[in-house]
């Protein structure tokens, strides 16, 4: 050492020590997470060991030895998964007896309705303009499927189906239910007995029952039920079925929402003058809905779900029309691969939605 | 297919009464503007608007059965119903009245949902304490699982194990063997069984005792504990007797252990039992989708009891047995018993899917019942009547489960 290192730090003796390997990185995140204890290695290597014989097999299946662009005869040719059954039939599936000519306009619907969806997950865009977009959309939605106007040839609805049919049920379905099922929860809140029990009684007789036993309700007994010539398609019935079960459940979410909020709350807006209505909608509702956004989605999830039971009244929706694909002898026994995409269609849309509820969870917290 | 939340009702959450101003009969106000009166009038229109409403309908019903020529009331269930059905629990034939065909439903129906809650509860108690384990690699999966089958519309899912049945496996000839005595066809699973004998039923009622005694052990070991405040070891001793009690009586009998292992006869399995393709694909769909739900619920209740409860309760010198039976356990219970049992129920309506594969459950056998006598409101009306007398049974012992482990406060 020298005189002119005087002012610095002398080196060190040894090198800086660092942790050991067996700590940090790769090694340690392994360890840490995968072998922290005995039993933990057991779980790990059993759980390794399953996927070392289920993965391969699985891989060859769905990717090595699959067929995707072809015709169902090559498919017959290969151990593998078909999937050429989709793009085979996609038009089908999506579209059902939609005439083919037209189904540019199905197509255009769904487009629109995915866009105002996807354009209704920013809060930012929650004003008056947002609402007016989808009462426009709906209708020219509407216009789009049913045609007859502006040159459009008319499309009877009975050859709707597929993906529009399954959106349409849930859209309708859940837009209509929510403040049914808010109106129905507020009654159930009610002081006055009669309409207490109305609610009460309504509440409990749909919950307690399947939803098929209303969609059969509907397809069967409903026509019963009005004067004679008087008839109203198909679908509106399974829609007015789904609404009403929906509601019913949406209405058992609200009042958790209700009864979470302090009486204070009622109390201030009484000494504040407001009156039944005012303090619903000033006090009560907004702070009762907040809280009751996650529970609401899951419900909202369950009805977009339960839509895939018209198949039990011979609705083509896109559950229904993916099964008569697999009825036509050319793509018999290939259902595995077109439930596995089906399933993936479904899991997409009720992913989107329970992560759009987290996100909004977050947002909201107060 | 359902999430229910189940809340106790509260009074307290109700609004208050509004009309402070109005109550005194000195102020002179018109009768519009009387909370009381105003309510009575409510109520009063809805009740009409109701009656009315269903009084309408009910008219136009019956002017519509008359014109159609449809019959009414419950006789036909007297008459013979001239289907048969597919698998049944007691004797049926095709001879036999409506009557029995829809009792034979009602215990399809509960058979299918017996089993499959059982399993249910089984597997989602599985995954939901995979889903907490420290384990990544198992907690991912156990992630994953629960993800992907809530996400999934169950009645896809039953299609889906269906159509593995009768697309995938191959014939009874060539019918896949994973382990001795289990064989898997596109007629379904057939497995093996011990060979009927007198002795199993000696055991079965040995098990009934076995259960009373562990009943009254429990009793009498709380009360000891209460009274003295020694633990005595109830779960050891109850595991000993309920499997020793049968075990000794199966021994005594002389041990019998001949297997009754099916056989391929022909084009089918003769011996062992039969799983239909459609019970099989329909309880397989039930269990792995309600599963994800219990799975979740399970997690939550765990993760609702908070760490310094386990602290405390080692601080006080609790063994970890001890911990767990003692302190987490009454609390997550709380927490996960309400929603279980809404789960069960979904579980048990959503066996009425079962009509879209053809296992004859009770809804199946009813739509059948109603497209051969025409009767679709009084089908209709039984198949409610049925599933709501399930859900009431249901509510009843939550109700009693509320009051038993409502939280005592100061």
């Amino acid at each position: 050492m020298t005189d002119t290192t005087h002012f610095t730090r002398p080196e060190p003796e040894t090198d800086e020590i660092k942790p050991p390997v067996t700590q940090v990185g790769v090694i340690g995140w392994i360890k840490a997470n995968l072998f922290n204890t005995w039993y933990n290695s057991v779980l790990t290597l059993a759980v390794l060991f399953a996927l070392w014989q289920l993965a391969p097999p699985l891989v060859e299946w769905a990717f090595l030895d699959s067929r995707w662009y072809t015709d169902s005869e090559a498919c017959r040719t290969t151990d593998g998964a078909c999937w050429s059954i989709i793009p085979n039939n996609i038009r089908f599936i999506l579209f059902g007896f939609y005439p083919p000519s037209e189904q540019w306009r199905p197509l255009l619907a769904v487009i629109l309705l995915v866009a105002l969806l996807f354009i209704s997950r920013n809060r930012r865009f929650w004003r008056k303009p947002l609402a007016y977009a989808w009462m426009g959309g709906l209708v020219v939605m509407g216009i789009l499927m049913r045609g007859g106007i502006l040159g459009l040839d008319p499309v009877e609805s009975s050859q709707w189906g597929g993906l529009p049919l399954t959106l349409m049920l849930s859209v309708f379905g859940l837009t209509a239910a929510y403040p049914l099922g808010v109106v129905l929860a507020l009654g159930r809140q009610s002081r006055m007995p009669a309409i207490k029990s109305l609610c009460v009684i309504y509440i409990e007789l749909i919950r307690g029952v399947p939803l098929i036993s209303l969609l059969f309700m509907s397809a069967v007994i409903f026509p019963l039920f009005l004067p004679e010539g008087i008839t109203i398609n198909k679908i509106l019935r399974a829609q007015v079925a789904i609404i009403l079960f929906t509601a019913a459940y949406v209405a058992e979410v609200v009042r958790g929402g209700l009864q979470a909020i302090p009486k204070g709350q009622y109390e201030a807006a009484d000494s504040l003058g407001l009156n039944y209505f005012q303090t619903m909608r000033l006090i009560i509702l907004p702070q009762a809905l907040k809280i009751v956004i996650p529970p609401t989605v899951s419900v909202l999830i369950s009805a977009f779900k339960d839509t895939s039971l018209v198949v039990i009244i011979a609705l083509y929706d896109i559950l229904k029309t993916t099964q008569s694909t697999l009825s036509n002898p050319k793509w018999m026994g290939y259902s595995t691969e077109a439930y596995l995409f089906l399933a993936v269609v479904y899991f997409i849309c009720c992913f989107f939605m329970s992560t759009f509820s987290r996100k909004l969870e977050r947002e909201l917290a107060t | 297919m359902r999430q229910e939340q189940t809340i106790p009702e509260e009074p307290g959450g109700r609004p208050p009464s509004q009309n402070t101003a109005a109550d005194s009969p000195e102020t002179d106000t018109a009768f519009w503007q009387d909370p009381d009166k105003r309510a009575v009038i409510f109520q009063v229109a809805a009740l009409a608007v109701v009656l009315l409403v269903g009084y309408y309908l009910f008219s136009n019903t019956l002017a519509n059965l008359e014109r159609q020529n449809i019959a009414t009331g419950f006789d036909f269930m007297d008459k013979e119903a001239s289907f048969e059905v597919g698998e049944s629990l007691i004797p049926y034939s095709a001879a036999d009245t409506y009557a029995r065909a829809l009792l034979v439903g009602v215990l399809n129906t509960l058979k299918v949902s017996f089993i499959g809650i059982i399993l249910t509860v089984v597997i989602g108690t599985l995954v939901g304490i995979a889903r907490l384990s420290t384990n990544w690699l198992l907690s991912k999966m156990a992630g994953g699982y629960i993800e992907v089958l809530q996400d999934i519309p169950v009645l896809l899912q039953l299609f889906f194990w269906y159509a593995i049945f009768y697309d995938v496996f191959p014939s009874p000839r060539q019918a896949l063997h994973p382990i001795t005595g289990v064989f898997v066809s596109n007629r379904g699973l057939v497995f093996a069984v011990p060979e009927s004998h007198p002795v199993h039923t000696a055991m079965g009622i040995a098990f009934l005792v076995a259960c009373a005694a562990v009943y009254f052990l429990r009793r009498w070991a709380r009360k000891r504990q209460m009274k003295t405040g020694r633990i005595f070891p109830v779960f050891r001793v109850s595991l000993i007797v309920l499997i020793g009690f049968p075990l000794a009586v199966w021994l005594l009998g002389g041990a019998p252990a001949k297997m009754n292992i099916p056989e391929l006869r022909g084009f089918n399995f003769r011996g062992g039992i039969n799983v239909s393709p459609e019970f099989a694909a329909l309880l397989m769909g039930l269990v792995l989708y309600t599963s994800a739900f219990v799975a979740e619920i399970v997690r939550a209740g765990i993760q609702s009891v908070s760490k310094g409860q386990t602290e405390a309760a080692l601080t006080l010198g609790l063994r970890p047995a001890m911990v767990l039976n003692l302190v987490i356990l009454p609390q997550a219970l709380r927490v996960i018993i309400p929603p279980l049992t809404s789960q069960m129920l979904n579980l048990t309506k959503n066996s009425s899917l079962a009509v879209a594969i053809g296992f004859p459950d009770f809804v199946s056998v009813a739509n059948t019942t109603i497209n051969q006598t025409g009767q679709a409101i009084e089908g209709i009306a039984l198949i409610m009547a049925v599933y709501l007398f399930f859900s009431l049974l249901t509510s009843a012992f939550m109700n009693w489960y509320n009051q038993k482990a409502r939280l005592v406060e100061r």
